[in-house]
């Protein structure tokens, strides 16, 4: 396989081109999304300066209440200061998923590709496993070829590793999972 | 100083037919003197096609800034050493020569870092104006409310975002000329933006995106029937044509030294002597003062006035080396060579399927540049495409979004020629271009392809 290849991995084109997740409409910032007590929304949007590129990311993270009460957690407990903030924030995060994820964005098809595997990898994820694997995506992005992609982790995310040798265009790979994790926090507010 | 005609600056009818062009053992010869045209890139020799962002260095441009390090350097216009003095010789001496060498007296340029600040220079020193600055003589370039300046669509943002602000210092209003669906420059259009309000009339020489000439004379007519000052920036043209600003008749014009063989770090204002003489400074400090007091300043005449702190020595210097090169070379024939490898760089985009040719077509007056889109290839994809090859190609929007944004598109892959581009090299773009569309899987594969369509032709592999 030619670098040119392991940068373009058949995969990466096919995902460029049929991109899964994508919004057909652009996904303009609104404060009026509907929420419940169970149920945040976080957005965010990423431009990527040096070419223009723009991803905007929009989730739900909900918080599923059997697996909350089964460790046996309350906001009272929190208030009463049987549990500290810390582990109350463990605790909540320990039984949130990912859901409902959708992105809009234009770019090159390195930054397409991206967004519409990440689509694939964390939509439906329990929080920590999201975080587990972005972390994975970013550390072997950042690994300038060196570490071999986990593809047990990954899954089709594993395509990008070829990107790792070309210093700039790791910022095309990352940008959407960027947006993912600014839209997490967004959500977590 | 070295004595060289200027030859006429080419009608946009006849644009360089008059001259010989270089012969393929002269670009060869020329290619020599360039080592960096010699390095391995990705395992081909190194395809530079983007000398419309920076040109290349010949080694006599790298030794006059070295000679200077070596056995000349002190500050200029202060000291009486020997050193000083002979310092003070070579940079006032480069600047004579690059001011020949494009048709301006001696002291009507003005050395900048580059063109970006010398279009700064221009518009604070009208913005200090209309502060009141600089005595009644200044008042020609103050602007108010109701003035208008006037630049046009297709400007490089150094020549657009500097009157943009100038117009909200000062309240004046900023229109511009439309661009044509072709990428030129709606002269019928112009004649009802240019009016008595107009008081600036700024723009390209040649266009950095489509590679096309903008039609001066037409241009400068219109502006001093309304009594408006002209700035032309001629960033892309000086580099490749011979070029004559007083032949010309602008009041103003920019140019930068590293787009010329260069180095970075130097370029040049013109104006024309008396509007220099009026204009009130912009960077103020030592060297470009008469009697300082602890409440005001007399300042030197131009070009001292502007040229604030101790200067950009070496850079004058070996830019004075590279306008040597090319009188040497001859600008004429390198505009015929620039013309020709731009015709070719025209007529082969055309042929490739799925490609767009950003501008009008053959027989445009033109640069050796292209901008093209490629139909559902990111323009960082195309330009990752011919790096791999080798091939390096401008990408994005060129500094340049309002005229992308007015064509339909929100980046392009450039092509640039210099009178070091051979016609393989032109070849070797075009023929990797039309590979672009059959790898991105966005074009079906060429019928004349001879490799195979598993390996190169439908892209990667899992």
């Amino acid at each position: 396989m030619s670098d040119l290849q392991s940068l373009y991995q058949q995969i990466i084109l096919d995902h460029a081109k049929y991109r899964h997740g994508a919004s057909p409409v652009p996904l303009t910032p609104d404060d009026e999304l509907w929420e419940t007590d169970d149920t945040h929304i976080g957005e965010s949007h990423q431009i990527n300066t040096s070419c223009g590129d723009d991803v905007t990311v929009r989730l739900s993270i909900t918080i599923d209440e059997t697996g909350y009460d089964a460790v046996g957690l309350d906001p009272i407990g929190l208030e009463l200061g049987v549990i500290s903030p810390d582990e109350m924030i463990a605790a909540l995060r320990a039984n949130m998923t990912v859901s409902s994820l959708t992105w809009h964005g234009d770019g090159c098809s390195i930054s397409m590709a991206s967004a519409s595997v990440m689509f694939d990898t964390l939509n439906g994820l329990p929080y920590t496993e999201a975080v587990a694997v972005l972390e994975n995506f970013r550390e072997m992005l950042r690994s300038r070829g060196t570490i071999e992609p986990d593809e047990e982790v990954l899954g089709d995310a594993a395509a990008f590793g070829g990107v790792s040798r070309y210093p700039a265009r790791v910022k095309c790979a990352m940008l959407p999972w960027v947006a993912f994790e600014a839209a997490l926090a967004d959500a977590q507010k | 100083m070295t004595s060289f005609a200027i030859p006429n600056t080419p009608s946009p009818a006849a644009p360089h037919g008059a001259a010989r062009s270089l012969t393929a053992r002269e670009v060869e010869r020329i290619r020599n003197d360039f080592p960096v045209l010699t390095q391995q890139v990705n395992g081909h020799t190194l395809n530079y096609l983007d000398s419309g962002a920076t040109s290349q260095n010949p080694i006599s441009v790298m030794e006059a800034e070295q000679e200077f390090y070596e056995q000349r350097n002190a500050a200029v216009h202060r000291g009486s050493h020997t050193l000083a003095v002979e310092a003070t010789e070579v940079y006032e001496c480069a600047r004579e020569k690059v001011a020949a060498f494009v048709g301006a007296a001696t002291d009507e340029i003005v050395w900048t870092s580059n063109a970006t600040e010398a279009i700064n220079l221009l518009t604070y020193s009208f913005s200090n104006a209309s502060l009141g600055l600089g005595g009644p003589d200044a008042q020609r370039f103050a602007l108010t409310a109701g003035d208008e300046i006037v630049v046009t669509e297709l400007e490089h943002h150094a020549n657009l975002i500097p009157w943009q602000q100038l117009a909200l210092r000062t309240g004046a209003t900023l229109r511009f000329i439309p661009v044509t669906d072709a990428g030129l420059l709606d002269m019928s259009a112009a004649r009802g933006i240019v009016t008595s309000r107009t008081r600036v009339l700024a723009f390209s020489h040649a266009s950095n995106v489509t590679g096309a000439f903008s039609p001066v004379a037409e241009l400068v007519a219109l502006a001093a029937s309304v009594g408006a000052l002209t700035v032309l920036d001629a960033c892309q043209s000086v580099p490749h044509i011979p070029v004559d600003f007083h032949a010309l008749g602008v009041d103003f014009a920019v140019f930068s030294g590293h787009k010329m063989l260069g180095p970075t770090g130097i370029g040049a204002l013109f104006g024309r002597e008396e509007l220099l003489a009026a204009m009130p400074p912009f960077l103020t400090g030592g060297s470009m003062i008469t009697t300082v007091n602890m409440h005001e300043a007399e300042f030197l005449a131009p070009p001292q006035r502007f040229e604030a702190g101790t200067q950009r020595i070496s850079q004058a210097i070996a830019l004075a080396a590279a306008v040597d090169y090319l009188s040497e070379t001859g600008m004429s024939r390198i505009a015929a060579w620039d013309a020709e490898l731009g015709q070719r760089l025209v007529r082969g985009v055309l042929e490739i399927p799925g490609v767009r040719l950003l501008g009008d077509g053959p027989g445009v007056d033109r640069l050796g540049l292209v901008s093209v889109d490629v139909a559902g290839v990111h323009a960082h994809d195309v330009g990752q495409f011919l790096d791999d090859a080798g091939i390096a190609v401008r990408v994005g929007h060129h500094c340049a979004q309002p005229l992308h944004r007015r064509l339909g598109v929100t980046a392009s892959t450039r092509a640039s020629s210099y009178l070091y581009t051979t016609t393989d090299e032109v070849d070797a773009f075009l023929a990797a271009l039309r590979e672009v569309g059959p790898f991105f899987g966005t074009t079906p594969t060429p019928s004349t392809t001879t490799t195979s369509p598993a390996t190169t032709a439908t892209g990667g592999q899992r």
